[in-house]
């Protein structure tokens, strides 16, 4: 491997690590401070590729796809929260984890009704159309390279809005006494229904800007679902520094996974095994820190 | 009534009743973790489908292999599996074990996927079935829909003594106390994570059971018997019937199993009713229809 692949898979590993802390951050969020497992979460993030791809054919424009799309994806987790969740908050996990189940059945089945089985592909805008060229031959698409930008600014968005407005210290407070919140006055059932809506607009978004470079396919969602909650139990439930650590190293290692080959013995152990290497990480992590990295003892 | 159902029903039915044995086989060892235990794991299918590949790759080519051999091998390779898997994952707790449990199955999942020996998506087919020969004057024909529903039968039978008894004897009390309070079960001396450890190795070898018995009653495995709609399926039923009863897999697998086929018949998007069902129930009725029977005797009184 020489110079400048290296370069380029690391950026598309640390691309793909930003991604997956927009989902997982969602999460973590989600759990860390409403205490509600989202296992529906995948879910969304397949609903937010697909609404990009019928918004933006629609319309013909990416931007307003993506504003179209977010705004939708807002209303539905208002909507969820009011419906389903606020619900749960004092239920056992086994039933957050039946009722989003059963959200996964309901949203597969009806991505079916309304958009079909078949696998799409999303352009991309023209704005962002291209590739800055690194050697004679090998050249990185600027979309990625924004998409890692955009993955950037929100999480420095989200670190000062959690850390520094007085909305993310009425959430800290949520989240370490519901009870003592409530009582200073402070509309905690508003507040915990907007972390869903603000949750799931997060895992709708990754779907979309994610969505021209990968297509667009009805198991997306689960595939993302897994690979997130790997990276929530590495770094650790509820803390968005952890996420960040653990999807950046979950995103290189997958990504060096399928391009280095390793022989041992003669018998060549990646790509067939690139698929497990994530996991086989987190299991090492759980049995040297069970709480994750970052994860606070429970 | 269930022992004549061979005689005088249709073949279809006789192999649906069959499937409906063999989940309650699975269901039931998912019970023991979540119902009996606490332990609410969402990778179970992993032991499922494992031991029908187990199966898959010890049956030779062209004959073959005697049942309880067959069995006794699957239960044991899945034990060892269930062991490691258990060992890592019983070092969480609460939220964190659902998550890595469900990482795990995937894992597994992703090994059988993309590995030639496994068949990747494809799997493997079983094309002799293990049988059974009595000293030569009578053959167990597992391709025999009354002899495989008779076979599923006596092993429900035997899973459900198995568990009752398993939760009667000192180390169902253990479990039962690591279940209502860890800490308090710990404080008295009882090394806990040895005894869910053990919990989830027999978990896993009766799930083997029932993995086997699919694997046969198909012909064929693939990755999807071990993939984590397979585990959310079977923890549907568990909370349907009613979690940390006896009775409550064989009610809930049984209603849910009848219920989709009713659905599946009526509409093409039988999911879509069958999550709505889902969500009803864990809303509404979260300690199950075991749990309806029980609130009912009570407002009698």
């Amino acid at each position: 491997m020489d110079a400048a692949t290296f370069f380029i898979q690391t950026m598309n590993g640390i691309q793909y690590g930003l991604l997956l802390f927009l989902v997982a951050s969602g999460l973590t969020l989600i759990f860390g401070i409403m205490g509600v497992i989202n296992i529906a979460h995948g879910s969304f993030y397949m609903i937010g590729a697909y609404l990009a791809w019928s918004l933006m054919g629609w319309v013909g424009n990416f931007w307003i796809g993506l504003v179209a799309g977010v705004m939708v994806a807002l209303v539905l987790g208002l909507l969820l929260e009011w419906l389903f969740i606020r619900f749960l908050y004092d239920r056992d996990h086994l039933q957050q984890v039946l009722v989003t189940y059963g959200l996964i059945l309901i949203f597969s089945e009806l991505r079916s009704m309304i958009w079909g089985d078949d696998v799409h592909s999303v352009p991309i805008p023209e704005l962002l159309n291209g590739s800055i060229q690194i050697t004679e031959n090998l050249a990185y698409p600027i979309y990625r390279l924004w998409l890692s930008g955009v993955c950037i600014v929100i999480a420095v968005l989200m670190f000062l809005g959690i850390q520094h407005t007085r909305l993310g210290m009425m959430i800290r407070a949520g989240e370490s006494d519901r009870e003592m919140t409530k009582a200073l006055g402070i509309n905690i059932g508003l507040i915990y229904r907007f972390i869903f809506a603000l949750g799931i607009t997060l895992a709708a978004f990754s779907g979309m800007i994610s969505a021209p470079i990968s297509s667009v396919f009805p198991g997306m969602g689960s595939q993302v679902l897994i690979v997130s909650f790997v990276v929530v139990v590495i770094g650790g439930l509820g803390s968005i520094k952890g996420a960040m650590i653990a999807a950046l190293s979950v995103g290189l290692i997958d990504t060096f996974g399928k391009v280095i080959h390793l022989d041992i013995f003669g018998i060549n152990i990646f790509p067939e095994m690139s698929g497990m290497s994530i996991f086989a990480l987190m299991a090492l992590i759980l049995t040297l820190r069970p709480q994750g990295l970052f994860g606070r003892e429970h | 009534m269930l022992i004549f159902l061979p005689v005088f029903s249709e073949l279809y039915y006789i192999q649906f009743a069959s499937k409906i044995l063999i989940m309650i086989i699975f269901v039931s060892s998912l019970n023991l973790l979540v119902g009996f235990t606490g332990l609410v794991s969402l990778g179970h299918a992993a032991f499922f489908g494992s031991s029908g590949y187990v199966l898959a790759l010890l049956s030779p080519a062209d004959t073959s292999m005697n049942l309880f051999v067959a069995l006794l091998a699957s239960m044991l390779c899945v034990g060892v599996l269930g062991a490691v898997f258990g060992a890592v994952v019983l070092r969480t707790k609460g939220i964190f074990f659902i998550m890595s449990t469900l990482a795990l199955g995937e894992m597994l999942f992703y090994f059988l996927h993309d590995t030639a020996f496994a068949g990747g998506s494809d799997g493997i087919y079983i094309y002799d079935r293990p049988g059974f020969n009595l000293f030569g004057w009578w053959q167990l024909d597992l391709s025999n829909v009354s002899h495989f529903y008779y076979l599923a039968l006596i092993l429900v039978c035997l899973v459900l003594m198995l568990i009752k008894r398993i939760m009667n004897s000192p180390f169902g009390r253990v479990i039962s106390g690591i279940r209502v309070n860890e800490h308090r079960t710990k404080a008295l001396g009882y090394h806990t994570y040895k005894f869910k450890l053990v919990c989830f190795v027999i978990a896993s070898m009766i799930a083997a059971i029932s993995g086997f018995l699919a694997a046969v009653q198909f012909g064929v495995v693939n990755p999807e018997m071990v993939g984590w709609h397979a585990s959310g399926h079977a923890l549907m039923m568990v909370i349907l019937g009613g979690k940390g009863s006896l009775l409550g897999p064989v009610l809930g697998t049984t209603t849910l199993m009848l219920v989709e086929e009713i659905f599946q018949e009526a509409t093409k998007h039988w999911q879509l009713l069958t999550g709505i069902v889902v969500v009803l129930v864990a809303l509404f009725f979260p300690n199950g229809l075991v749990g309806l029977k029980f609130s009912k005797k009570r407002s009698e009184i």
